[in-house]
């Protein structure tokens, strides 16, 4: 059974240029899935269209999304935005702009809680504390009590993922969580959001843009070109044998720590050219 | 002893504006033509009886000389006598400084509820007609000073529609007698809540006038910082949570954007007292800034000087608050 199940989502910039091309995705409960693409690509995007945090330039213009089973988009805005942060939540992409630089911690982990699901102030601090251990933060109690400012970059983003657990949502949408991050600190994000994911038993949504980090974590895959889905498949069956003439270019474009002399290799102009053609195809199929 | 160190560096350079603005005034007010002999004795008198005047109130001195014997007197609390007026001059700024303050406060109030609200409301319905609507009233008020809104205010709320007190500080027919010069905060704290109300019919239109244009320029910077703010990342993951619009503007952009508002308000603020001057006088209000047209009027000299000083004072201390309230405001400052 899928938790978040995605049919035809279309997001159009103002101007009618479409950024997501029909696009449809499962993830089920408990299961993680990649989302690979090069930038601009749309892999954020159809995040962004499931969390209602799309910018004001573009529109959603076609498509459902069923969240646990619901049409979000048949929801009016204020249940949309209180189910969303119900059953939903974000690992955004910078922890040093994520946190409100004028508030403690503590609060910006309990506001969801207190505010939307109606929890007394004291259960939800418990619950905070009882989540900064979780992501192995040494004394939750200072931490609650200071300002982003004081806590490096890895803490921060430990706290941010806290704070997405913090309401038991059931699908998480983790976007690039460690593009931002030093190499050392990536590793135990990393490792620490698939340890909250499994012990949680969350759907997770896993925007990356590097094909390394998606054979450790994911189980499957999706991968975009302009908007429109590639290939989505399995992980395994992604690395042995990808399908479509793209993923097979990605995957080759791939650098390897076993060759690290080798020049990079970008992604063939013909299969660009080709995947493009395809692209345009589907355009005018989409827009007849 | 980072904080003791800190205060008097700030007093010590509060002393230093205090004396260069008395110098300036000192100088400025000796050397522009007019002399309060002439203000003070019949026509036809005798050059004798100038001169005798004169030796009186020592102006036969050097301008060096008489700046010495006044700061001295000064700095041991002799602010001299008014020539007009013919009592301390200590006692006379010090009885109309609270009307000047009641009234500066109010208007300050005014303006941020006025500027605060239009700015929250333009971010809420931002690239709206709303907001495009509360632009062009910002820019009328603003491109009129605060004396010609006092005027307009007097004519249509006092004059057309007249709602309002366009004259004074209090209603005499009230017959409250009043122990401080505070008439507002003494009101407020005896509960005579009828005295509040006719204390603040008076000061409504005034403060108005002043707060009109304070209002447009805070509309303007804190709508500047809050669209700047909508943009940031927190802000999006706030909306993630479930908040609404109003809260997220309120709870999440707001104590980030108004940082440099809180700034321009401390300076602006000063500026707004500055204008007291000219709209007590079109009130006829009561208070340190129209005492200070008829001294000028009169070349009252040393009650000039003692109300130059106040203001001076007065606005090193708004400074000083500016800075301690920023400080206290932004946690990224507290700890350094």
């Amino acid at each position: 059974m899928s938790y978040l199940s995605i049919q035809d989502l279309t997001v159009r910039l103002r101007n009618g240029l479409p950024l997501l091309r029909k696009v449809s995705l499962d993830v089920k409960s408990g299961e993680v899935r990649a989302l690979v693409g090069e930038s601009g690509a749309g892999k954020s995007m159809i995040g962004k269209a499931v969390l209602g945090i799309l910018p004001r330039a573009a529109r959603l213009t076609g498509g459902t999304i069923l969240l646990d089973g619901e049409d979000l988009l048949a929801l009016p805005p204020k249940a949309r935005r209180q189910r969303i942060g119900a059953k939903a939540a974000l690992i955004p992409q910078d922890p040093l702009t994520a946190l409100n630089p004028s508030r403690r911690i503590g609060p910006q982990i309990t506001d969801r809680l207190v505010d939307i699901l109606g929890w007394k102030r004291p259960e939800a601090e418990a619950r905070a504390f009882e989540l900064l251990e979780e992501v192995h933060i040494q004394s939750p109690r200072r931490v609650m009590k200071s300002y982003p400012h004081e806590l490096s970059g890895g803490m921060r983003q430990r706290v941010l993922i806290a704070s997405a657990f913090a309401a038991e949502p059931k699908l998480i949408i983790a976007d690039e969580p460690t593009t931002a991050l030093d190499v050392t600190v990536q590793k135990q994000i990393l490792k620490l959001i698939r340890e909250m994911q499994e012990r949680h038993q969350t759907a997770l949504l896993f925007v990356t843009h590097d094909l390394g980090v998606v054979s450790k974590i994911s189980q499957s895959l999706t991968v975009l070109y302009a908007g429109k889905v590639i290939e989505d498949t399995g992980v395994r069956a992604f690395f042995d044998a990808p399908q479509h003439a793209y993923s097979k270019a990605l995957l080759a474009a791939t650098p390897k720590y076993t060759d690290p002399d080798g020049s990079l290799m970008p992604v063939p102009d013909n299969i660009i050219a080709a995947v493009e053609r395809e692209v345009a195809a589907f355009d005018a199929q989409m827009n007849e | 002893m980072q904080i003791v160190r800190a205060l008097l560096t700030r007093l010590a350079t509060t002393l230093v504006t205090l004396l260069g603005a008395a110098i300036i005034v000192f100088v400025v007010i000796r050397v522009v033509p007019g002399n309060p002999i002439a203000m003070m004795l019949p026509p036809g008198a005798t050059d004798a009886d100038i001169e005798r005047l004169k030796t009186l109130y020592g102006l036969d001195k050097s301008i060096p000389e008489q700046f010495w014997i006044w700061i001295v007197n000064v700095a041991q609390g002799d602010f001299g006598t008014s020539i007009t007026l013919r009592q301390p001059v200590f006692d006379l700024v010090i009885g109309r400084l609270p009307a000047t303050l009641e009234l500066s406060l109010i208007a300050l109030v005014i303006a941020v509820l006025i500027g605060g609200t239009a700015a929250l409301t333009a971010t809420l319905y931002r690239d709206t007609k709303i907001e495009g609507g509360i632009d062009v009233a910002g820019g009328v008020a603003l491109s009129l000073p605060d004396f010609l809104w006092g005027l307009a205010l007097i004519l249509v709320l006092g004059v057309l529609w007249p709602l309002f007190h366009i004259s004074g500080r209090v209603s005499p027919s009230l017959g409250f007698d009043f122990h401080s010069n505070f008439f507002l905060l003494e009101a407020l704290l005896r509960l005579r809540f009828d005295v509040v109300f006719d204390l603040l019919g008076h000061m409504l239109l005034p403060a108005l006038a002043l707060a009109i244009p304070l209002a447009a320029i805070i509309l303007q910077l804190l709508k500047q910082s809050l669209k700047e703010c909508m943009h940031d990342d927190y802000i999006t993951l706030a909306r993630t949570k479930g908040y609404s619009e109003t809260s997220i503007i309120t709870r999440d952009a707001l104590p980030n954007a108004i940082l440099p508002t809180l700034t321009l308000i401390g300076v602006q603020f000063t500026f707004l007292i500055g204008g007291t001057v000219i709209i007590e006088r079109l009130f006829s209000y009561e208070g340190l800034g129209n005492m200070a047209i008829d001294a000028v009027i009169n070349r009252d000299l040393p009650l000039i000087q003692g109300i130059v000083l106040v203001f001076a004072l007065l606005f090193t201390l708004v400074n000083l608050l500016v800075d301690m309230t920023y400080a206290a405001l932004n946690p990224r400052l507290r700890h350094a």
